[in-house]
């Protein structure tokens, strides 16, 4: 309810909460700066600081080796630029293999449980070590053993089997009534989950996908094992050099310079589904 | 009074362990009486034989007792320790002496850690896959191939500086993993320190080779490996003082020959 009237002034009960208001504010803001204080003094007091920081916050190794850094983050936006479709889609085929009905396409149900199985239960290291050495081992001829192609093979796979779990909570969400009314409107099994169940399925995993999307990003960098010269790579490269730390500080600020936003995009997301919800 | 006994009895106890070279390391090693190195995980050969260095087999397990020997410590009293690089440099106390896993000096790198004087001056040398060891020991050829190496060694700026290949290089984690991207035939040539390159062509990676050596003396940053000791080490002097009397007495040369292999063979890449 709102005061439709502000020349009649506010009512007790709103000065009292706008009272309220300011007082937690206060507090808030009071105990941020004691806490930010706090950090500020006592950090620099402890005895190994000026190690500590020279070996991570040095401006002057930052300032070097930033551009190169951001440089070999591109080779990270690339890989994450032709996984991330790949990824929806095997997921979804995943997904959709795991909720076919007729009895007919029971193995297509058994490749997706085994599928999700195995590969929500290799770590992703494992996976990139053993699929990025290993089938090139096999002696496939240049390009096609570039590790590139078969690291980027090991995250989809990988990713696709949670991204599949996702679609699947989805498509449960979709009441079933809802399939059952489609179904006695005439349409075909077919087209009911395309129509009816898919449409919502997906909307409704939207924000959940994105925190996948957000560590994807993050797990990109994995393929520096098997020889990509990405951030996280050149970043070591740097530290062994200069025997300093920083430049993973310089590589980590990158990384938040892109999730922080698609974070707080997923947050907005997940707030305004709520609300449509309620 | 009680401090003459002490004194009397420590005096006792240092000169007796230490027939060699004196008592320079009293009281400056972690242990009292001990002498603690550090290594890789694993440690390769040739480096330590079948990654145990209290076997004193390998070229630094052999130069890490002669030179304890030589700071008067028995080889009873030399306590191994594994460590990775990011542990030797990060801030804070280390839980070695000195560590020794072919560490090359420079001076980035000196600015933060301490070093001894050079145990080793190690060539770089080129290591080939099967399919590319008719390749040319010159700049020129070596500039079309496929390069990798261990991406937290001195090998990356030589690659970057002096050879700059037309293709990227791939860099990987350690050997074992440029031996598995060789094998896969994802790279054509990698560059390690001239004797882990003999070892690996003679043992690892069937039919490769090692087709050139850069030379050492080159003035661009010879690679020479020192002990690795915490910034500041008050042991540094006693170290490099062991170090120098067993170049000196031609000890170190001796360990050399027994160890690494003869590597003139390998020609220079001009």
């Amino acid at each position: 309810m709102k005061d439709g009237n502000a020349a009649a002034g506010l009512t007790r009960r709103q000065r009292y909460e706008a009272a309220q208001r300011k007082r937690s504010i206060l507090i808030a803001a009071a105990s941020t700066l004691l806490v930010g204080l706090a950090i500020f003094i006592l950090v620099p007091l402890t005895p190994g600081w000026d190690r500590v920081k020279r070996s991570f916050f040095d401006i002057d190794t930052l300032v070097e080796t930033f551009p190169r850094l951001l440089d070999a983050f591109t080779i990270n936006v690339m890989i994450f630029l032709w996984s991330a479709p790949a990824i929806a889609i095997l997921g979804l085929l995943i997904a959709l293999a795991r909720d076919t009905r007729s009895p007919a396409l029971f193995p297509l149900r058994i490749f997706g449980a085994a599928f999700t199985d195995v590969f929500r239960g290799i770590p992703v290291i494992l996976t990139v070590y053993l699929i990025g050495f290993g089938i090139p081992g096999l002696g496939l001829p240049r390009p096609w053993n570039s590790p590139y192609i078969w690291g980027s093979l090991a995250l989809i796979l990988t990713y696709s089997a949670y991204v599949a779990e996702i679609f699947r909570s989805g498509i449960d969400s979709v009441h079933h009534s809802q399939r059952s009314a489609a179904l006695s409107l005439g349409l075909t099994e077919r087209q009911v989950t395309r129509y009816v169940v898919l449409p919502q399925a997906i909307r409704n995993v939207v924000p959940a996908q994105m925190n996948m999307l957000i560590a994807l990003q993050k797990d990109v960098s994995l393929l520096s094992f098997i020889g990509p010269v990405e951030i996280f790579r050149q970043a070591g490269v740097f530290k062994s050099l200069l025997a300093n730390f920083t430049p993973y500080v310089g590589a980590a600020i990158i990384f938040l310079m892109v999730t922080i936003p698609a974070t707080r995009y997923a947050d907005y997301l997940m707030a305004k589904q709520r609300q449509e919800r309620r | 009074m009680k401090k003459m006994v002490y004194l009397t009895t420590g005096l006792m106890v240092t000169a007796s362990s230490a027939m060699a070279a004196g008592h320079c390391a009293a009281g400056l090693t972690l242990e009292e009486g001990q002498l603690t190195i550090a290594t890789g995980n694993p440690a390769y050969y040739p480096w330590v034989l079948d990654d145990d260095p209290e076997s004193g087999e390998g070229f630094e397990a052999a130069v890490a007792y002669a030179i304890a020997g030589e700071m008067g410590f028995a080889d009873e009293d030399v306590v191994w320790v594994r460590s990775s690089f990011d542990e030797a440099i990060q801030p804070g106390a280390k839980n070695f002496d000195f560590n020794m896993q072919q560490y090359s000096i420079t001076p980035e790198r000196d600015e933060v850690v301490d070093f001894s004087l050079p145990y080793y001056t190690a060539p770089m040398a080129v290591l080939v896959s099967p399919g590319a060891v008719d390749t040319e020991p010159t700049l020129e050829a070596l500039k079309t191939l496929k390069w990798g190496a261990v991406g937290t060694t001195t090998a990356v700026p030589k690659l970057e500086n002096v050879i700059q290949p037309e293709n990227d290089p791939l860099l990987y984690g350690d050997n074992a993993d440029v031996n598995a991207a060789m094998s896969a035939n994802q790279i054509d040539a990698a560059l390690f320190d001239l004797p882990t390159a003999l070892f690996l062509s003679a043992v690892m990676i069937e039919g490769s080779a090692v087709i050139g050596q850069f030379a050492s003396d080159e003035s661009d940053n010879p690679d020479q490996f020192g002990l690795l000791m915490e910034d500041g080490n008050p042991l540094k002097a006693c170290v490099d003082e062991a170090i120098t009397s067993l170049t000196e007495s031609g000890e170190l040369a001796a360990i050399e020959a027994q160890w690494l292999q003869d590597a003139t063979g390998v020609p220079v890449i001009e």
